[in-house]
């Protein structure tokens, strides 16, 4: 009995002494990208070794749940140390907005990394003066997914535009494919017609949009409403029962010719269809936006009142260091934010992705929440139901004007 | 010396802290709400999160928005959803419920097995319910499946992701409806009263309907609530989340019924044989009025779980499936994803407000019962 007090004593002893700091990391990364974040971790535990790391995951696909939990905690005066967002108006319309955040310019300058991020990266992490995470990972969202053993036995190719896709559709329907597009729930409707907005108003002209200086309201944004609105009439009926890998499933089984996703579903395809690049499933930019790279990204930010603030800022410089970024990215199947990442890392995919990030134009996604707030995306999803059901254009144009004046979108 | 002894101080010391509880968590968290609903708080995304917001006071702003804003069609959609999803929800669990009663009444054999089998539904959770069931109504798989197994085509319908809808009425049109509605409802209150011979009853209902259809004929037309057109209706993809909820609970108004045919006393059934009923005819006559206080009850209880649901569509179809999308899943993401506060806790009160429709009638008969008894 004695023995055992003594050996609790020693360990309370050396725990408090070895534990000199402590840093709780809030994300919703768990599941199939824990490893990554574990990864980040180790090096992160290899730098400071004295600090314990407190992993408070909260798991749910695209931090559905953690944002809520975040929520309750940051009202509730325990922010964590620092927390994942997707990186943009998703933070900056919800905590920045609400005089929340820290600002972390004077960490990108110290780091160097105005440098080593991509300009039009800095400008979307930037709004009020100020910079307001670090970026560790991007994904790709206009990439259209295709079947090319199947395109071929049909005898069409991936078209380049939104006129030449209804071609295509219209032609492959012809051929008695029932639904040449296929679309899953909601969300990946809202990602469809972001590429099919972005293919129809250009790099600036949706950039414009989300500065205000293009209102919804304006007959291209009408224009694409309408373009829209055709583009899902070659898409399946039952899309609202589809998760995006039951829809990605309709193309690798072939009956489906097309499918607008992110860059996860490469990971998909690869890792658990065990498919080839370019023969198992093929992937071009999605109509259109050929040079532009529609971009989100995970990252952290810092709130005001943390706890721990020295080994919250730690964590963020390695996060935006290349070793960090690159010790994190191929476990997760992204590419690195930096445009100086070890390309050997990385599959055949991800090589792509990454060589058109360095060249492209790079615009923000809205439903992954680079360009507007939560408040405008979450309400956002209606307006599109709406639009599927009534295809009134004029009125879905509208509405999306009026959501974006209550958002404070270009104001 | 009553209020002193020591019974009644016991009472109150071990009564005391519920109370407290319930009126700080739950009645004062009813008025919070209230009061919230009532301000612009989230209005401005700036002020949502902020440390120190600033709420300003804008009255029924937030529910005029609800009902006539540009933007909240979701929210109308989601009352029409209720309103039918109550409808037949309740209609199914009590049809399915007095059969399956009705069944076991006539003591079959393994009675106690078939029991436990059809109240065991009621033992899982929504959430459950509403995964398995998704599963099942999967558009390519499940219960379209069936009729391959003999050698037919497989079915095409799409249970939980169907955009159609039927019945689509106007919501411009509903000051129209529910006056006419309500109308026939006192115009029939009139005819039975004074049936009765209540005759000051029969007049003033006869005259509140007269209004009232006056009303709808020659203001209602003209009252229009919204800019333009919009057409909400029964959306066919509500038909699979019904299922599942009467799947869940029928079996719950099977017990309540089976408990209500066992309490019918042998010597009823015996007098009403000698009387000459025939079996169809003595349920018509004897058993099933004697079963009315049993389906009013499970109305009720059925009835606020369908106006409150949220996990059992939030499983089956998401959160963001505007067709088959409820109030109470509208107010969490109002609230807690778009920020929304004082809105979010509108749709809270309506629904609340919902519930009390339901239930305080409930309550008063009862509590008048229960002094009568006294």
């Amino acid at each position: 009995m004695k023995k055992a007090l003594l050996i609790a004593a020693a360990l309370t002893v050396t725990g408090t002494a070895s534990a000199a700091g402590k840093l709780e990391i809030f994300s919703w990364w768990s599941g199939d990208e824990g490893p990554a974040l574990d990864a980040l971790v180790k090096l992160y535990k290899q730098r400071y070794p004295t600090v314990a790391v407190d992993n408070a995951t909260v798991s749910g696909g695209a931090g559905t749940n953690a944002k809520a939990v975040l929520k309750t905690r940051m009202l509730g005066g325990t922010p964590p140390d620092s927390f994942q967002v997707h990186a943009g108006q998703e933070l900056i319309g919800t905590w920045v907005v609400a005089n929340r955040m820290e600002d972390l310019s004077g960490l990108f300058k110290s780091e160097g990394w105005d440098k080593a991020f991509p300009k039009d990266v800095i400008g979307l992490l930037s709004a009020k003066g100020g910079i307001w995470s670090v970026p560790v990972n991007v994904h790709r969202s206009n990439v259209m997914w295709y079947n090319p053993a199947k395109l071929k036995a049909w005898g069409v190719t991936a078209p380049k535009t939104w006129a030449e896709f209804l071609t295509t559709c219209n032609t492959l329907k012809a051929k008695g494919v029932a639904a040449p597009l296929v679309v899953g729930e909601n969300w990946t409707q809202q990602h469809l017609w972001e590429s099919v907005m972005i293919g129809t108003l250009g790099a600036q002209g949706w950039q414009n949009l989300w500065t205000g200086k293009t209102k919804f309201t304006d007959p291209k944004v009408v224009q694409g409403f309408t373009t829209f609105g055709r583009v899902m009439d070659c898409a399946n009926k039952d899309a609202s029962g589809l998760s995006w890998q039951q829809a990605s499933d309709r193309i690798a089984d072939g009956t489906s010719a097309f499918n607008i996703m992110g860059d996860w579903a490469a990971g998909y395809f690869t890792t658990t269809k065990k498919l080839q690049p370019n023969t198992g499933f093929g992937f071009t930019p999605s109509p259109g936006t050929s040079g532009t790279f529609v971009m989100l990204a995970d990252s952290f930010g810092l709130p005001k009142g943390a706890k721990n603030r020295t080994e919250a800022l730690n964590w963020l410089r390695l996060m935006g260091s290349k070793a960090g970024q690159d010790a994190f990215n191929p476990l997760k199947g992204s590419i690195a934010a930096r445009t100086d990442s070890d390309l050997s890392k990385y599959n055949t995919y991800s090589r792509s992705a990454a060589a058109d990030w360095k060249r492209n134009k790079i615009v923000g996604s809205l439903v992954h929440g680079a360009v507007a707030p939560e408040s405008f995306m979450s309400a956002f999803g209606a307006v599109i139901d709406q639009f599927v059901a009534s295809k009134n254009a004029q009125g879905a144009a509208a509405a999306a004007q009026q959501l974006a004046t209550r958002s404070g979108i270009g104001q | 010396m009553k209020g002193l002894s020591r019974d009644r101080l016991w009472s109150i010391a071990v009564l005391l802290p519920s109370i407290l509880l319930l009126a700080v968590f739950v009645y004062g968290f009813i008025a919070r709400t209230v009061y919230v609903s009532l301000t612009d708080w989230g209005n401005d995304p700036a002020q949502a999160l902020a440390l120190d917001p600033i709420i300003r006071w804008v009255g029924l702003a937030n529910y005029q928005e609800l009902f006539t804003g540009f933007l909240q069609g979701r929210f109308r959609q989601e009352l029409v959803n209720t309103i039918f999803f109550t409808l037949f929800f309740i209609l199914g669990c009590l049809g399915l419920g007095l059969g399956l009663a009705l069944v076991l009444d006539r003591n079959p054999r393994g009675e106690g097995l078939w029991r436990t089998i059809f109240l065991f539904p009621m033992s899982l959770s929504f959430i459950v319910t509403g995964t398995i069931w998704r599963w099942m109504l999967q558009p390519q798989g499940g219960v379209n499946q069936f009729p391959n197994a003999v050698g037919l085509p497989a079915g095409q319908f799409s249970w939980l992701s169907s955009t159609d809808a039927v019945w689509k009425f106007d919501w411009n049109a509903l000051p129209l409806i529910t006056a006419s509605v309500v109308g026939l409802v006192l115009i029939l209150l009139a005819v039975r009263a004074a049936r009765a011979g209540d005759r000051t009853r029969a007049i003033v209902s006869g005259l509140c309907a007269a209004l009232l259809l006056g009303w709808a004929l020659f203001i209602g037309p003209n009252v229009r609530l919204l800019p333009a057109p919009e057409l909400h209706g029964f959306n066919l993809a509500l038909i699979g989340i019904i299922i599942a909820a009467v799947w869940q609970m029928s079996g719950y108004t099977m017990a309540l019924y089976l408990a209500g045919l066992r309490g019918i006393p042998e010597e009823l059934r015996e007098a009403a044989k000698v009387d000459g009923a025939s079996d169809f005819g003595m349920y018509r006559h004897v058993i099933f009025p004697l079963l009315a206080p049993i389906t009013l009850s499970a109305m009720i209880i059925l009835g606020h779980i369908s106006l409150k649901i949220f996990d059992l569509v939030y499983a089956m179809t998401g959160p963001d499936n505007t067709y088959t999308s409820v109030p109470a899943l509208n107010m969490y993401l109002t609230s807690f994803r778009q920020n929304q506060f004082a809105l979010g806790a509108a749709i809270g009160t309506i629904l609340l407000i919902l519930v009390a429709f339901v239930i305080v009638p409930y309550l008063t008969s009862s509590f008048r019962g229960e002094e009568g008894h006294a």
